[in-house]
């Protein structure tokens, strides 16, 4: 059999061999034992921490998000809802080319940079494997379709469809619903851990208004569910489920009617509109013009539109009602003339000469009244009906500051109103401290002077306004501003004057004279009217353009006129609203913003049929009993 | 070792009407045999969960081991001598068939592997190289008295390496691992002296670093980075390791019951029916069936070196010897692998693992054994 080629010792051959065989065996024997080893100590010795890992893979505890609140007017009309919405994912691990299916569906959908950024960004984070990435939310009909005909050419691609926050009315209550975004970390930061349990499974947070402000009540409470999945992140089976409990939903004081009319008889002005009643403080019309599109907010605004609206120099997103500061000028006559009366400086029968200026003895400063030829003979009445400025710089300068300041505070002057919306301006009432503290100079009679019909350095927002024309309203019995129908807080404010005071039916009734009076400022709005309406106008002197607009002259001429403005209450003897109106370089009060006021008040205190029918507070409780009783 | 010994004296077995009578008679050897079958039996049970219940995966798998099966009854039947002389020509056309992968290879998975025959199907050349070196390497010793020397070590290090390089360029690491293992084991056994023995070791502990910046593939580079430090990526490049760990892990003492492993029926464990068969079995066998598995292969490589000592002349005994202890490193290494003690390397589980052609050439290789085996002549000594 074997060739012979060579001399071979064969005996010796068969002992290298035996012994070669002898330490393979043993060699075998030792690494099977090391494997035997091996695993003993994975299965035996480490047995506990490869079960928890093992069931932690498979075990997931999942949070569910509570369906947020939705929010209502007072008549039931659906403000914000949940909508489904249809947004565009990537199961990455499904996908064979990722920057091929990028560009595939990039023909079928518009992509923007951002939403690029933003995929690639989720990707490279840690993550579950076959977790779906989205990358585009908001699909429309027609780019659903588009897709779902490729879909099969592009595997881990797919749409799932997800509650998203809905406005149906747009702009018309983007300042005081607010809207809600994309919660961020800086959110989950500011809150404590049991909070950021609770977002667990939230996607958005509300960021303005009352989405803001009544974000907890809206949100609801996380629900968990323990459910086995396979690595796909596939539910196979729920061992256990903790349902969530859903938000709860808001009704709100805002009646679509009133708010309507006073975006429509606002226009497309700048401008404000707070309508109030004054029986509970529920704040039935909250506009500020011009307003924006919640909407556009909610998945994550486009760079686009976020410039748009940045851009504009009407500021769209600027709260006008809520943060706007502006001089009261005229409005608060009939307060600082309350005051005055408070003060004994002047009463309802003293009559003064108005040359059409004031001037401080022995000083050359010329005070003027905003008639140059002055308004002849005048007294309190008629001071306020045809809002004599001369009277008030008398009374005023008798009265001086420190009682003017104590009295106007009483009505919600210079200080947050307490409106259930976050973000509310402060306003001014100046006072000696103020001045030396702010702006660390002495106070001066001219600052009275000016103070005394509502100029120099006095700022109230609209909403101010409204508050303080409501104390009038009741009769100095303070009210804190509600938006939402809960129960009201108490006011820290102290009454003004006693509700039995008569000086509330005179000042009343010269207000009422502003608008049917012969010669009163707003005797615009009051033609036609079916209720008696109590008023007073105002215009607040613009002083200034802000340093970034642009110089152009026929812009900057319009934007030099006056703010006019209006306050007011009706039914006059039985107030069931207050309105205030600001139009931004409307000029006079009761020829631009007055009609607005007019035109509000018609929509809550006329029926269908155009008769008077006064709706019943919201709040019949919160109605001061001594302001009840007075009537 | 009683019945082993009357086998070894087919005159008086030779008209024993038994079993075991018939299958000496085909030249199979009945406790190799039946090894193998318990074996391959509980790795189709194993199959069956590992591919989520899937009747056709264990059918297809079955026709793949009735196909080994078939080709071991071949090849048992071949006398050991006609497999030394044609060592050298299987050898040399295996060599040129994968320089003609090389060029005209089908490419699959990143890798070109296979050879298209067009009408008859593909196959990979490597497998071949699998029983064609060490069975060269063991004829150039045949023609040769042992123990090795240096030139003879020189030699049969060209023949091993260039198979094993023409694989490795494929790029195939697990079977150029084999093949180098095949030829490399048979010099051993041929007595290669010990002091080479270490020598060699010392270099390649000098060479791995080098090998690791200038030899590897990014993805073999990045599978030793893995090996070292899986849970530096544990959901990319780590999580093989980390959930095949997991599953073993979680298997325990008793194991989690057959159809009930979490690990790998939901997915976790990534190529459960192929390379990583065994963490299914540890995960739903537990300790038990895993050390009923190793005494399984230990009873197989037992079986093939007890007929390596039984050999008579210097090929069978190399070859034999060889082919028992690639068995093992195939062993090794899977096992190794799958549990964490060695980098990940494409090395299936034998016999176990679903697919492929390696099947066929292990159980090609038995043949080849039980040829050895059962085509002894009687010695008087």
């Amino acid at each position: 059999m074997r060739s012979p080629m060579t001399f071979r010792d064969h005996h010796n051959e068969g002992r290298i061999f035996s012994t070669r065989l002898l330490w393979s065996a043993a060699i075998v024997l030792v690494l099977m034992g090391v494997l035997a080893g091996r695993m003993f100590w994975l299965q035996a010795i480490q047995h506990d921490r490869y079960i928890t890992l093992s069931d932690k893979n498979r075990v997931q505890t999942q949070a569910i998000a509570p369906p947020r609140g939705l929010i209502f007017d007072r008549r039931g009309e659906l403000l914000a809802d949940n909508q489904p919405d249809f947004s565009l994912a990537l199961i990455v691990e499904q996908v064979p080319n990722i920057h091929d299916t990028l560009a595939l569906v990039a023909e079928k959908i518009a992509l923007e940079e951002a939403d690029i950024e933003r995929f690639w960004r989720r990707v490279r984070s840690p993550r579950r494997p076959w977790e779906p990435v989205p990358l585009r939310a908001r699909l429309t009909e027609e780019e659903i379709a588009r897709v779902a005909v490729v879909q099969h050419e592009m595997p881990g691609v797919r749409i799932d469809a997800n509650p998203i926050r809905h406005y149906p009315h747009d702009e018309l209550f983007s300042h005081v619903l607010g809207y809600v975004n994309r919660i961020n970390a800086e959110d989950l930061e500011r809150m404590t851990l049991d909070e950021q349990a609770n977002y667990s499974g939230t996607h958005f947070y509300g960021r303005l208004g009352v989405e803001r402000h009544y974000e907890r009540l809206l949100h609801g409470r996380v629900g968990f569910r323990k459910v086995e999945t396979n690595a796909r992140g596939r539910i196979l089976q729920v061992l256990e489920q903790i349902p969530p409990l859903p938000g709860e939903d808001v009704h709100l004081h805002l009646d679509i009617r009133v708010q309507q009319a006073a975006w429509d008889a606002l226009g497309e002005r700048r401008g404000a509109v707070i309508a109030m009643d004054p029986r509970d403080g529920g704040i039935l019309a909250f506009v500020s013009r011009p307003g924006f599109d919640p909407n556009l907010f909610v998945t994550g605004i486009s760079h686009r539109d976020f410039s748009t609206y940045r851009d504009d120099l009407d500021r769209p997103l600027f709260n006008r009602a809520l943060q706007g500061q502006y001089p009261p000028g005229s409005t608060l006559k009939p307060i600082t003339g309350l005051a005055g009366l408070d003060a004994g400086v002047t009463d309802w029968q003293r009559t003064m000469w108005d040359p059409g200026y004031y001037r401080l003895e022995g000083q050359s400063r010329v005070f003027r009244d905003w008639r140059r030829q002055g308004h002849g003979w005048v007294d309190m009445h008629k001071s306020i009906v045809e809002s004599c400025d001369t009277y008030f710089y008398d009374m005023g300068f008798k009265m001086g500051i420190d009682r003017m300041h104590d009295f106007k505070v009483r009505f919600a002057l210079g200080d947050r109103t307490g409106i259930d919306l976050p973000g509310e301006a402060r306003g001014i009432m100046p006072s000696r401290a103020w001045k030396r503290a702010v702006r660390g100079e002495p106070w001066f009679h001219g600052d009275t002077i000016n103070a005394s019909i509502g100029q120099g350095y006095m700022l109230t927002s609209p909403l101010q306004l409204a508050v303080s024309t409501a104390i009038f309203a009741r009769r100095g019995e303070p009210v804190v501003p509600r938006v939402a129908q809960l129960t009201p807080p108490a006011s820290p404010i102290e009454p003004a004057l006693s509700p039995e005071s008569r000086h509330w039916d005179r000042m009343t009734a010269a207000m009422v004279d502003v608008v049917h009076g012969a010669r009163g400022t707003a005797r615009a709005m009051g033609q036609g009217a079916k209720y008696r309406i109590a008023a007073k106008t105002g215009t607040a002197q613009v002083f200034s353009l802000g340093k970034d607009e642009e110089y152009n002259a026929e812009e900057i001429a319009e934007r030099l006129r006056d703010h006019a403005l209006i306050v007011g209450f009706a039914p006059a003897d039985n107030p069931a609203i207050v309105v205030a109106v600001l139009v931004e370089n409307g000029g006079s009060g009761g020829s631009s913003a007055g009609p607005v006021a007019r035109q509000v008040m018609d929509a809550w205190l006329l029926n269908e049929a155009g008769e008077l029918e006064i709706p019943p507070a919201a709040i019949p409780g919160a109605i001061p009993a001594l302001m009840a009783e007075h009537r | 070792m009683n019945t082993e010994f009357l086998r070894q004296m087919p005159s008086s077995r030779s008209f024993a009407t038994n079993g075991s009578g018939l299958l000496w008679r085909l030249h199979l050897d009945s406790p190799l045999l039946a090894a193998l079958l318990v074996l391959c039996g509980g790795g189709l049970l194993v199959l069956y969960s590992a591919g989520d219940s899937n009747a056709d995966l264990v059918v297809r798998q079955a026709i793949r081991l009735g196909g080994g099966f078939m080709a071991l009854l071949i090849l048992a039947q071949v006398p050991p001598r006609t497999y030394r002389f044609w060592a050298p020509v299987v050898y040399a056309g295996g060599l040129a068939l994968l320089v003609l992968v090389l060029f005209i290879g089908t490419e699959a998975k990143g890798a070109q592997r296979w050879l298209t025959v067009p009408g008859v199907g593909s196959f990979q050349p490597a497998e071949i190289m699998k029983l064609a070196v060490p069975a060269m390497v063991a004829w150039y010793f045949s023609e040769r008295s042992l123990p090795a020397r240096f030139r003879d070590v020189v030699l049969v290090l060209v023949i091993t390496l260039v198979p094993v390089l023409l694989i490795a360029r494929q790029p195939d690491l697990g079977t150029s691992l084999l093949v180098a293992a095949a030829g490399l084991l048979v010099l051993f056994v041929a007595g290669l002296s010990w002091r080479l023995i270490l020598a060699a070791l010392g270099l390649l502990a000098v060479a791995a670093p080098l090998m690791y910046f200038f030899v590897l593939h990014p993805y073999q580079r990045r599978r030793v980075d893995t090996f070292f430090n899986p849970e530096a990526d544990p959901l990319g490049a780590g999580w093989n390791i980390i959930q095949s760990k997991t599953a073993i892990g979680s298997g325990g003492i008793s194991g989690k019951g057959w159809l009930n492993g979490t690990q790998s029926r939901l997915d976790f464990l990534p190529e459960s029916s192929t390379d990583f068969i065994l963490a299914v079995l540890a995960e739903e066998g537990g300790l038990i069936g895993v050390l009923m598995l190793l005494g399984l292969y230990l009873a197989v490589i037992g079986r093939g070196l007890f007929i390596s000592w039984h050999a008579q002349e210097t090929f069978s005994r190399l070859l034999a010897s060889s082919l028992a202890l690639t068995f093992f490193i195939y062993v090794f290494v899977n096992i190794g692998m799958v549990s964490g003690l060695l980098p990940v390397v494409g090395v299936p589980l034998p016999l176990i693992s679903y697919g492929g052609t390696s099947i066929v050439t292990l159980l090609a290789g038995f043949g080849i054994l039980m040829s050895i085996h059962t085509h002894r002549k009687l010695m008087s000594h």
